[in-house]
């Protein structure tokens, strides 16, 4: 039976895509992904794993390279950050327009400017509608799991589609966790060979990229819609496998004791086991408190989401990430809108915060909610509340 | 060349790459120079094709004008697609996935996804030495978007957005040299052709699919629509723009600089430019500062080969007995 060892988040991202068995890896330098980047580099330069490292020269390279390999048919890898996330959008809308499987690890962190180097969420809101399968991680154990998970997911004939696996920058990315690897019969049983359907191959032409006249382009466009949408099934499917392989359960909206719960905060990303440690402290108070987490943010989990705060009065939402002059955090946007049409649905309480690498301690959360708790009683005129800012 | 027109059927393969039906204007050199180019190859290859021209008039839904695999993604990225490809056919073949052996990856496109917006990806691809053959089409502007002036448009061209006007010549600076900065990066093969030279082109694509490692080759071909000429002149205005040094034919082996012809007088440029509609407003003056700057270039690449054949003959003398110190 494998054991639990202390490891750096980055480095055990980088043994799960060793584990993946991964044919091509283009990447390009950006804090706080590099150790994951560095980590393979060392890996494939060791024969550790057998692949190509392609040291691109832009983020915008890495993911065109990533187009490339992943149409030749080869499980393709890479990670970013940031401005290089930011820099590869428009290639991303291409990956999954393309229906291609590559499989990205994102740690995320603020954009500029000014420019941060620190966690927040604002890179991975700028890519919500890319078409990409989108998980998000809290700690080290999920991003080795959902690594391994994004590639059976992606290369699914029924899929086709690019994932993203994102884990915050630094708050993950640099920390030591203790981390089950699994062992390599475990992901080779887990893990079928990829086998795009309809590889660039000299042997039976393809033709890949063309352009859609008006009256095809809907159709391409609701065809790539349906099979994102779709693509739920599959992923709840691979994490029943794999629970059923590894023991680690993951869901698309995961509980901590807010079934039957009046007050219930949704967290997405590391801040979700802080807010964990105030959820007890507070209900040892006899708060009748919970906590739910996006684990899936694309598709979006509708109807999970929905079950998971039917029964609820307030609902306090943290977003790590502006919707500059909108309606507040982009993860309450969609909440608000999932929930608009229900009946009994909660008072929404949408919280900005944690940007740019701010910590919120458990004091903080308690806080937070108790300010929340306050203002679906009175109201406010703010959209939403900025949280810990100095005025 | 006049000696091979008799055997052409027989030099040049049948089987269309690059088949009819596709939109290209009428008289357009560029279609002209890739069906050429890979009538060259034979059909182990992979299209890695920038936007541009000749991606929109061969691949619209669900019809397509290739008959060799073939994908387009962006504008400025078809270098590093090409990377991708290449990588990960390598290791395909090196993990005993059913990949084909010997698959040459070419990528194509226009001057502006070369020369402008491709040039950072195609400076990486060629650095990293990826096995593959890079191809661009220069009909010296942005002519799929209507005529806008590139880096590689000439002096003193007159575009949609280099408009020649009261208070311009048109172009106002001097093409990009991109031949010369593939060179410098000291890649075993670049070479420059031009549809009007058919089997020097096909020869020069041959020759670079050969080579391993990265190979480029530049082709001028001729826009009747963004030049404003005649449709009837394409051949004939890459003949010109060949013999009046304009653009010279030569390749670089290994850095070895090498003319493909042997032109003992240029042809005056004016021959050139006046045969075309985006040259019509330039002065005489500015015709004669286009003259000059040609023959300075002109005169350096004859060096540059002059060079070239003499440490072609120095080596050999030296591998003759003596060794080195």
């Amino acid at each position: 039976m494998t054991t639990r060892v202390g490891i750096e988040v980055s480095i055990a991202v980088a043994d799960a895509v060793r584990l993946t068995n991964t044919d091509v890896i283009a990447a390009y330098p950006i804090t706080p992904q590099t150790h994951i980047v560095e980590h393979l580099a060392e890996l494939v330069a060791n024969g550790e794993l057998d692949a190509e490292y392609i040291p691109v020269e832009s983020e915008h390279s890495a993911m065109s390279a990533c187009l490339g390999s992943a149409a030749a048919g080869a499980r393709t890898f890479t990670a970013t950050s940031s401005q290089g996330l930011a820099l590869m959008n428009e290639v991303l809308y291409v990956a999954s327009g393309m229906r291609l499987p590559i499989v990205m690890a994102v740690a995320n962190r603020a954009l500029s400017a000014p420019l941060s180097i620190w966690c927040d969420h604002s890179d991975m809101m700028s890519v919500r509608d890319t078409g990409w399968i989108q998980i998000i991680v809290e700690n080290g154990q999920q991003a080795v799991d959902n690594v391994i998970c994004a590639f059976r997911i992606g290369e699914d004939r029924r899929v086709l589609l690019p994932v993203m696996v994102h884990l915050d920058g630094f708050n993950l990315t640099h920390v030591i966790e203790p981390i089950v690897l699994p062992e390599q019969r475990e992901v080779d049983k887990f893990l079928p060979t990829n086998k795009y359907p309809l590889p660039l191959n000299p042997d039976k032409p393809v033709a890949m990229g063309d352009f859609a006249p008006p009256v095809i382009f809907t159709e391409a466009k609701w065809a790539q819609e349906m099979n994102l949408r779709d693509s739920k099934k599959v992923v709840l499917e691979c994490w029943d496998e794999f629970y059923k392989a590894f023991g680690r359960m993951y869901k698309p909206v995961e509980k901590y004791h807010s079934d039957g719960a009046g007050i219930i905060l949704l967290t997405i990303g590391s801040v979700g086991e802080t807010a964990s440690v105030a959820i007890d402290e507070l209900r040892a108070d006899d708060e009748n408190i919970g906590q739910v987490r996006l684990r899936l943010w694309r598709p979006f989990p509708f109807e999970e989401l929905r079950q998971a705060v039917k029964d609820a009065e307030v609902l306090i939402i943290l977003d790590r990430a502006i919707s500059f002059g909108g309606p507040g955090g982009p993860v309450a946007s969609e909440v608000k809108a999932a929930l608009y049409n229900q009946v009994g649905r909660p008072k929404i309480v949408s919280f900005v915060g944690a940007l740019g690498g701010r910590d919120i301690t458990v004091a903080g959360f308690k806080n937070m909610i108790k300010k929340g708790i306050e203002i679906a009683r009175t109201g406010s005129k703010n959209e939403y509340e900025i949280y810990g800012v100095r005025e | 060349m006049e000696k091979y027109a008799v055997y052409v059927p027989r030099l040049v393969q049948k089987k269309e790459k690059f088949a009819p039906g596709h939109r290209a204007c009428i008289g357009c050199g560029e279609a002209l120079a890739i069906r050429l180019a890979f009538k060259a190859l034979d059909n182990n290859v992979v299209v890695a094709n920038a936007t541009g021209c000749m991606e929109i008039v061969a691949s619209q839904l669900p019809y397509t004008t290739w008959h060799l695999p073939w994908i387009h993604t962006l504008f400025e990225n078809t270098a590093a697609v090409a990377s991708g490809i290449e990588a990960a056919y390598k290791v395909m073949r090196r993990k005993g996935m059913p990949v084909p052996t010997d698959t040459k990856v070419v990528a194509i496109a226009g001057d502006g996804g070369t020369s402008d917006i491709g040039l950072q990806a195609l400076s990486g691809a060629m650095e990293r030495g990826h096995d593959f053959v890079y191809i661009c089409f220069d009909n010296e502007a942005y002519m799929n978007t209507g005529i806008q002036r590139s880096s590689a448009t000439p002096f003193g061209a007159a575009t949609t957005t280099s408009p020649a006007g009261k208070k311009s010549i048109g172009q106002f600076s001097w093409k990009k040299n991109m031949p010369e900065i593939a060179v410098a990066h000291n890649i075993p093969y670049v070479a420059t052709a031009c549809h009007s030279y058919p089997f020097d082109l096909m020869e020069k694509v041959r020759k670079a699919a050969a080579i391993k490692g990265p190979a480029y080759v530049h082709v001028l071909s001729v826009c009747p629509t963004g030049w404003r000429s005649a449709t009837d002149t394409v051949i004939r205005l890459g003949r010109l723009a060949v013999e009046t040094g304009m653009f010279p034919l030569y390749e670089v082996e290994n850095g070895k600089y090498k003319m493909s012809l042997n032109i003992p007088k240029l042809r005056p440029v004016k021959d050139y430019l006046k045969q075309q509609g985006r040259f019509r407003h330039l002065s005489d003056d500015i015709i004669q500062k286009i003259q000059d700057r040609v023959e300075i270039e002109y005169q350096k690449l004859l060096e540059k080969a002059k060079y070239g054949s003499k440490t072609t003959k120095r080596k050999s003398r030296a591998g003759a007995g003596k060794v080195p110190a």
